[in-house]
């Protein structure tokens, strides 16, 4: 029988006590990430071996025996004094220049430092979701520098930029460029794809749609074989365009092919109501796509847009396939350099060449992830 | 949107589309026209052949891997196509299998509570998928194959195989007359056993019995035919590699440009199909927990984007025309078009196959999806 | 007004025109029979309450008024233009109609302002200075103006709803339409969207609402019109209607909604 003496509320407060050492802090999170049962700490103890028997040798290889500086292959050999050589970085620090300009004259490199300095500019402008005036950014990046770069880059000898051949360039100079191009040409054209994809015209719904399928379902090395060998069949003499613009073109289509989809998955998610109100306002349809609808779907799909700009990036080296001196193919050309034979060569230049490509595509995959949480958080109303 | 009323009306928008798409038609077609007269002319002045006659021509060169016979001096560009064909489907379907393994391995590791179980596999995924795939083959091929020891010097694998810089040469598998007997066991024992299934869910849908599979299943997968193997008179021989002065006699060699590619593909692929799995199961978290709801609902959101990731894996396989892994591209594309330079009609052919796989790859996927979604309602 | 619409049908419509005028419209959705033989005349400054049970057409006919929807058969003529496939007569005619949609649909990546800036200065021409202004006087008058440099992920839905008729009303439609304006609301903020709606309707500009608010019909409309199964069954003036339902249909509905 409950009486009043089995009343539960205390008559003064509880005490605010600090949580068991073992559950929380450094001793708590261990215990509870790390060694939660006894196929937890198994699992544990192998990765941590699995890391000691990795990771050291790796440090060792990289930094700490590796060789900074010399001027040819003997100071990357074994010697006395460094029985077991690291990595031979002097090698890449030789050869670092033709790894970024190929074989750009020397006196013209400041007009590639200023390229790269311009689109720095354009990216910074268009990436950072708080800047100014983006829509002016949208017209620098898409219009205005490849005109002006064009001009860099090739050179214009009337207003004193002698010529630079496309067969000087190389290195990161032409992956850059091969990437930009890409990146310049396929939002456009996707949109333009995208936009025929959904169009009420039934030519122009099946020439987009044929085109999209075409090209996704091929792989990227025929697209580019099929540029590189057939285009300059199929116009006169007068007008074949060179080797890199041959496979700038494979690229840039081939890159649209992927972004319509991505832009069609964008304008799908917009819901109708949308685009009811634009047209109840009486907006035409151009002005509701550009002033409505695109804007929303290219901000949903942001991420998406990125991840297909870092699959583009990542497949600029195959232009290394057909003949185009991309940074890879240059790292391919210096380790067979007679003056810097090695053992480690081989390793170090890839490595090299690893490090710049993960730095790039990482950052961009950061910079993707930030802008859908960021999405996430506005949205969430 | 507007759609056009069914009379036969024609207002003045209808008229201008249909302008529009005229002119397009007009347009594309000009180009296309332009195109082909150029490429004749510009053909016909190199001296090259048209049309698809070059097929049953002598090839004249050789291959270093062929599934089919193959020779250089007898057999044909046709038959170089196949023998190029096989070897992307060898690559690509072994690629498929081990990615699928490792990738849904990583997936779950990703998963894990494990803190540094996680992490690790999650640095996996990051280091890999941020690397091209080119660069990776060539690490494979220039930095890690190459530096396998000579023929002199070559590893002994236990079990009779030998690991050098030419290649991996296992023992080969001879089979004898009577082993179509032992695969036709395996055959019905495998049709058996789904039959077996099909009828022991119905049995359980009407007397609620749960089925009873696994005893079944071994009997007619394992043990059929084994017993047929050996009533056969154990038609399974091998060769064993064995070390001449210049080179190994018998055995089956695996080469170092197949197994570069594999080990790329497999690696860089699974780091994709990691996620797949991983954004599926994460998906599913906050929902079902039994064994019989969780399995089917994962794999609905897993199937379509691991599909993809097959496709992606075949079509990266013609990256193998950069370490000369006589692939469809390398063969065909490559040695072909050099010799025959018949280039619109090669490449027109090696586009058309992989077309061909992607079309049917989305065609089964829409299936799979429909049927998928009725049973959602 | 009744005076209104029967000094316009006395008048002979011919050189009065009518707002809005359906003529034996029909639609089909696939083999779906939505809209069965549709005839309407709506006066200029009428306002007509469409009710009925979901699935009625109501909306789809509404809809049709700006061709939001299309239709197989009958006629449509709004202002004296026939709406048909001529795209720029039905850009032409959309301009003059304002519309309020049930979910809102503003235009989440632009402010209040911009939303209602938009079709003024892209549609009507207008300079960015006159727009703001205009802008600004409809937002006082749906009394948010404070909200203008918002996004409308910050408002509360009725505030959304507010500055959708803000956005509609700056184009100075001739006619209004708003379908199910408050259904989508929360019941706390159905008043202050009602309240602007019947503001609105003092200023004597053409209004069709399809609703289910059976208050504001009362005491706002000048006919109800009651649709079931994609057809009109009953038009009326509110006192004759409430009071005096001629059909069982009607009846049946007035009991479940005004219980």
């Amino acid at each position: 029988m409950a009486t009043a003496d089995q009343v539960y509320p205390r008559d003064t407060p509880a005490q605010l006590l600090p949580a068991p050492v073992a559950s929380t802090g450094v001793l708590g999170w261990l215990r509870a990430n790390l060694f939660s049962s006894p196929a937890n700490i198994a699992l544990t103890m192998i990765c941590v071996a699995a890391i000691v028997w990795i990771v050291p040798p790796l440090l060792r290889f990289f930094i700490f025996d590796a060789v900074w500086s010399g001027a040819d292959r003997e100071a990357c050999l074994p010697s006395e004094q460094r029985p077991e050589p690291g990595a031979c970085w002097a090698f890449v620090r030789v050869w670092s220049s033709y790894f970024v300009y190929g074989f750009y004259p020397i006196s013209e490199r400041w007009r590639v430092d200023l390229f790269f300095v311009l689109l720095a500019l354009g990216i910074a402008w268009l990436a950072w979701l708080g800047a100014p005036r983006r829509d002016l950014g949208a017209i620098y990046f898409f219009i205005v520098l490849p005109i002006l770069s064009y001009i860099l880059l090739s050179g214009v000898p009337m207003i004193g930029l002698p010529d630079v051949p496309t067969s000087l360039w190389g290195g990161i100079l032409v992956t850059i460029v091969v990437a930009t191009v890409g990146i310049v040409a396929s939002l456009p054209l996707g949109i333009l794809l995208a936009l025929g994809r959904r169009s009420t015209m039934p030519a122009v719904r099946l020439a987009s749609i044929t085109f999209i399928e075409f090209v996704r379902g091929v792989p990227l090395i025929t697209v580019l074989f099929m540029a590189s060998v057939m285009l300059p069949l199929f116009v006169p003499d007068r007008f074949a365009p060179d080797k890199l613009v041959r496979a700038l073109i494979g690229v840039a289509l081939f890159a649209s092919a992927y972004m319509a989809e991505v832009v069609r998955g964008g304008l799908l998610s917009i819901p109708r109501g949308q685009y009811e109100a634009a047209q109840a306002l009486g907006l035409s349809y151009w002005r509701m796509m550009i002033l409505v609808i695109l804007p929303q779907a290219l901000r949903v799909t942001l991420p998406n847009i990125v991840n297909t700009f870092i699959g583009l990036f990542k497949d600029t080296t195959l232009v290394f396939i057909v003949g185009i001196f991309d940074f890879l193919r240059t790292i391919e050309a210096a380790r067979g350099d007679p003056h810097w034979a090695t053992p480690v060569t081989s390793v170090t230049g890839y490595a090299f060449a690893a490090v710049f490509y993960f730095v790039c595509c990482y950052g961009m995959s950061r910079y993707s992830r930030n802008v859908e949480a960021r999405l996430a958080r506005a949205h969430r109303r | 949107m507007a759609k056009m009323l069914q009379f036969p009306v024609r207002s003045k928008q209808q008229w201008t589309n249909i302008a529009l798409q005229a002119a397009l038609v007009v347009v594309v077609g000009g180009l296309i026209y332009a195109a082909a007269v150029n490429a004749a002319n510009n053909l016909a002045k190199a001296g090259i052949a048209s049309g698809f006659r070059f097929w049953d021509n002598t090839a004249g060169f050789d291959i270093s891997q062929t599934l089919i016979s193959y020779s250089s001096s007898a057999s044909t560009f046709g038959r170089a196509f196949w023998v190029g064909l096989l070897n992307t489907l060898l690559v690509a379907s072994l690629g498929i299998v081990l990615a699928t393994a490792l990738g849904f391995t990583i997936g779950i590791a990703r998963l894990s509570r494990n803190w540094l179980v996680s992490h690790l596999a999650g640095g996996y995924v990051e280091l890999v998928r941020n690397i091209p795939l080119l660069l990776q083959i060539l690490v494979w091929y220039n930095a890690v194959l190459k530096s396998l020891p000579d023929l002199r010097g070559s590893i002994a694998i236990p079990g009779g195989a030998f690991l050098n810089n030419r290649g991996l040469f296992l023992p080969q598998p001879m089979f004898g007359a009577n082993f179509g007997y032992v695969a036709a066991a395996l055959l019905l024992g495998m049709v058996a056993t789904l039959a077996l299934r099909i009828w022991g869910r119905r049995r359980q849908d009407s007397t609620g019995q749960p089925p009873r599979m696994l005893y079944y299943a071994f009997g007619l997968i394992v043990l059929l035919p084994l017993v047929v193997f050996f009533a056969a008179g154990e038609p399974l021989s091998f060769s064993f590699p064995e070390m001449a002065r210049f080179n190994i006699r018998g055995g089956a060699e695996i080469l170092p440009e197949f197994a570069a590619l594999l080990v790329a593909l497999t690696i860089y692929t699974a780091a994709f199909i990691a996620e797949v799995v991983r954004a599926g199961i994460l998906g599913l978290r906050s929902g079902a927990t039994l064994r019989l709801v969780v399995v089917p609902q994962a794999m609905r959101v897993i199937v379509p984007p691991l599909t993809s990731q097959y496709l992606n894996l075949t079509k990266n396989s013609s990256l193998a025309v950069a370490i000369g892994y006589p692939d469809l591209v390398q063969v065909f594309a490559g040695s072909v078009l050099n010799i025959t330079g018949q280039a619109v009609e090669v490449i027109a052919i090696t586009m058309a196959v992989y077309l061909f796989l992607s079309l049917v790859t989305s065609f089964l996927m829409n299936l799979y999806g429909r049927r998928v979604a009725i049973a959602e309602r | 007004m009744t005076d209104a619409t029967n000094a316009a049908r006395q008048s002979g419509g011919a050189t009065t025109q009518w707002a809005v005028e359906i003529i034996a419209l029909n639609k089909w959705y696939g083999d779906f029979h939505v809209l069965r033989d549709i005839n309407l005349t709506v006066a200029r400054g009428e306002r007509i309450v469409i009710c009925g049970p979901s699935g009625s057409g109501k909306s789809t006919m509404l809809r049709c008024i700006n061709r939001l929807e299309d239709w197989q058969r009958g006629r449509v003529v709004v202002d004296g233009k026939e709406l048909t496939d001529d795209a720029r007569q039905i850009l032409a005619v959309r301009r003059d109609i304002g519309m309020v949609f049930q979910q809102f649909n503003l235009f989440p990546h632009l402010t209040v302002l911009e939303n209602c800036t938009l079709a003024p200065i892209w549609v009507r021409r207008l300079p960015k200075k006159d727009a703001e202004e205009l802008a600004m006087r409809y937002l006082r008058r749906v009394r948010i103006p404070d909200q203008a440099l918002k996004y409308p992920s910050q408002l509360s839905g009725g505030q959304q709803q507010r500055v959708a008729i803000a956005r509609a009303l700056c184009m100075s439609p001739h006619i209004m339409l708003f379908d199910e304006p408050t259904s989508a609301l929360d019941p706390e903020m159905v008043k202050e969207v009602l309240d602007t709606m019947v503001e609105l309707a003092g200023d004597g500009i053409t209004m069709l609402v399809v609703t289910h608010e059976m208050g504001f019909a009362r005491q706002v409309a000048n006919r109800i019109i009651f649709m079931a199964d994609g057809q009109i069954v009953e038009i009326n003036e509110p006192k004759a209607f409430f009071e005096n339902p001629q059909h069982e249909r009607t009846r049946l509905f007035l009991r479940q909604i005004l219980h």
